[in-house]
């Protein structure tokens, strides 16, 4: 009964068109009609974080957006971010301070990372920690994590 | 742990949602933030056949002042309402409540009035659409209505709105400058739903309190206004005899819930501890008022 759509998304500045169900997740349109599979999907109801996104330039729960709805959007995911050879800015900084261990949740905390360099006067470790609280780390205890924050934010020139 | 199918449909305008609403019967749902809706539609707990997706109708994104109350749209989100300077200056209690509000990814996404009409009892939303005197700007194919957030909250994730109706914009009080408020909210975790909450605001005139407002939440199955803890502290100095007084009555006036998170006498002492808080903080704020 549901008819299928033909939607455009631009993912990392390349425009994708597909068809598909407005049923689709945006993560599973990303993972699996795209091949995208940095994103990563923990547990498909908005509490774990595995899943973010930028969707025109502001975080958002891959598991918790249609595709349908990003058509004509603007996505970015961890595949924009760097590469094998040349890691990102953040993602160099997650690897200089230890701040992964399974790496499970890792392109979310880079995405929502990017969202707060972007937007967010964070300044202490309390605000980058009340920041980060959206996303989960089952293996780090995130000390390493805000560690890899607070030196990026402060590359930024936002603390001394 | 994939939803059910469903068509979708992109509205223009509100009379383009409100057609697509009519005609799926009772079994379309609204989609703004989807911070709420989807969770429940992946564990196929809500099965709209239709989806009616109101993100790109222009001209309710915004906040702006109208005959010195304030309007959010339907579109305006959890970011919004937590950095814009009209709501800093004249409702600080909205703006300073917006940090419990889930997380950041979440508040990105999420919605004022998506909030108010899911109307989750632990929300923060609609405890404070009640503490301002919200009026909530409903549109039908039938024409337009206004309904007061008194009204608007009938039930544990249930409201006033017909199955044809999108709820447009929110209209809510401003506050006078040197209005006392306090918001205290416990949560396991920052950003969890909160297990209470108690939201205040007050003016302070000739030494005594007035227009004296106090709503909880988390503590029973809607978010309510406690009138009767109001009588208690209008007009009064505040002294710590009429706060137990209060503290105590409002204790009395709950109905709390016992789950896995708390019990419910653990959540009735909790209220009033909050409660204590909020109310010293509020008073602690308000400047005295010159009378008119």
């Amino acid at each position: 009964m549901s008819d299928n759509r033909k939607i455009t998304v631009t993912v990392n500045g390349v425009a994708h068109t597909r068809t598909v169900e407005p049923r689709l997740l945006l993560s599973d349109f990303l993972r699996q009609e795209l091949g995208l599979t940095g994103t990563h999907v923990g547990c498909e109801q908005g509490v774990c974080g595995a899943c973010t996104i930028l969707l025109d330039g502001r975080s958002a729960r891959a598991c918790l957006t249609f595709a349908v709805q990003a058509d004509g959007a603007a996505i970015e995911t961890v595949e924009g971010q760097g590469s094998m050879e040349q890691l990102g800015r953040i993602q160099q900084a997650f690897r200089d301070h230890h701040a992964l261990q399974c790496g499970f949740c890792t392109p979310g905390f880079v995405m929502v990372v990017t969202d707060i360099l972007r937007h967010h006067d964070v300044e202490t470790d309390a605000d980058i920690r009340e920041a980060l609280s959206g996303n989960l780390c089952r293996c780090t205890g995130y000390e390493h994590i805000v560690n890899a924050v607070r030196e990026l934010v402060r590359e930024r020139g936002k603390l001394p | 742990m994939k939803p059910a199918a469903f068509d979708y449909v992109r509205a223009d305008s509100v009379a383009h949602a409100v057609q697509a609403l009519a005609a799926a019967g009772d079994e379309a749902k609204i989609i703004a933030g989807g911070q709420s809706l989807l969770p429940m539609m992946n564990f196929r707990l809500v099965k709209p056949s239709v989806l009616v997706d109101i993100n790109h109708i222009a001209g309710l994104a915004e906040v702006r002042e109208r005959g010195g109350r304030l309007v959010l749209g339907a579109l305006v989100r959890h970011r919004v309402t937590a950095s814009d300077p009209l709501i800093r200056r004249h409702v600080p209690v909205l703006s300073a409540a917006m940090k419990h509000v889930a997380h950041l990814t979440v508040r990105n996404r999420g919605t004022f009035c998506g909030s108010i009409c899911h109307a989750d009892p632990a929300a923060e939303m609609p405890m404070l659409a009640l503490l301002l005197n919200a009026a909530v700007h409903i549109a039908s194919p039938r024409g337009a209505r206004v309904v007061p957030a008194a009204a608007f909250f009938v039930g544990a994730l249930a409201t006033a709105l017909a199955h044809d109706e999108l709820v447009t914009e929110i209209e809510i009080d401003t506050l006078p400058a040197g209005t006392g408020w306090g918001f205290e909210e416990f949560a396991r975790r920052h950003g969890d739903y909160a297990l209470a909450a108690v939201a205040v605001t007050l003016q302070r005139r000739r030494g005594v309190a007035v227009d004296v407002r106090i709503a909880v939440m988390g503590v029973g199955e809607m978010a309510i206004r406690l009138h009767a803890v109001e009588r208690v502290l209008e007009g009064s100095d505040f002294s710590d005899a009429r706060l137990g007084e209060a503290v105590a009555l409002l204790r009395s006036e709950i109905e709390p819930n016992s789950d896995l998170n708390a019990s419910a006498d653990f959540r009735r002492h909790l209220a009033g501890g909050l409660a204590r808080r909020a109310l010293g903080d509020a008073w602690g704020r308000a400047k005295e008022q010159s009378v008119a």
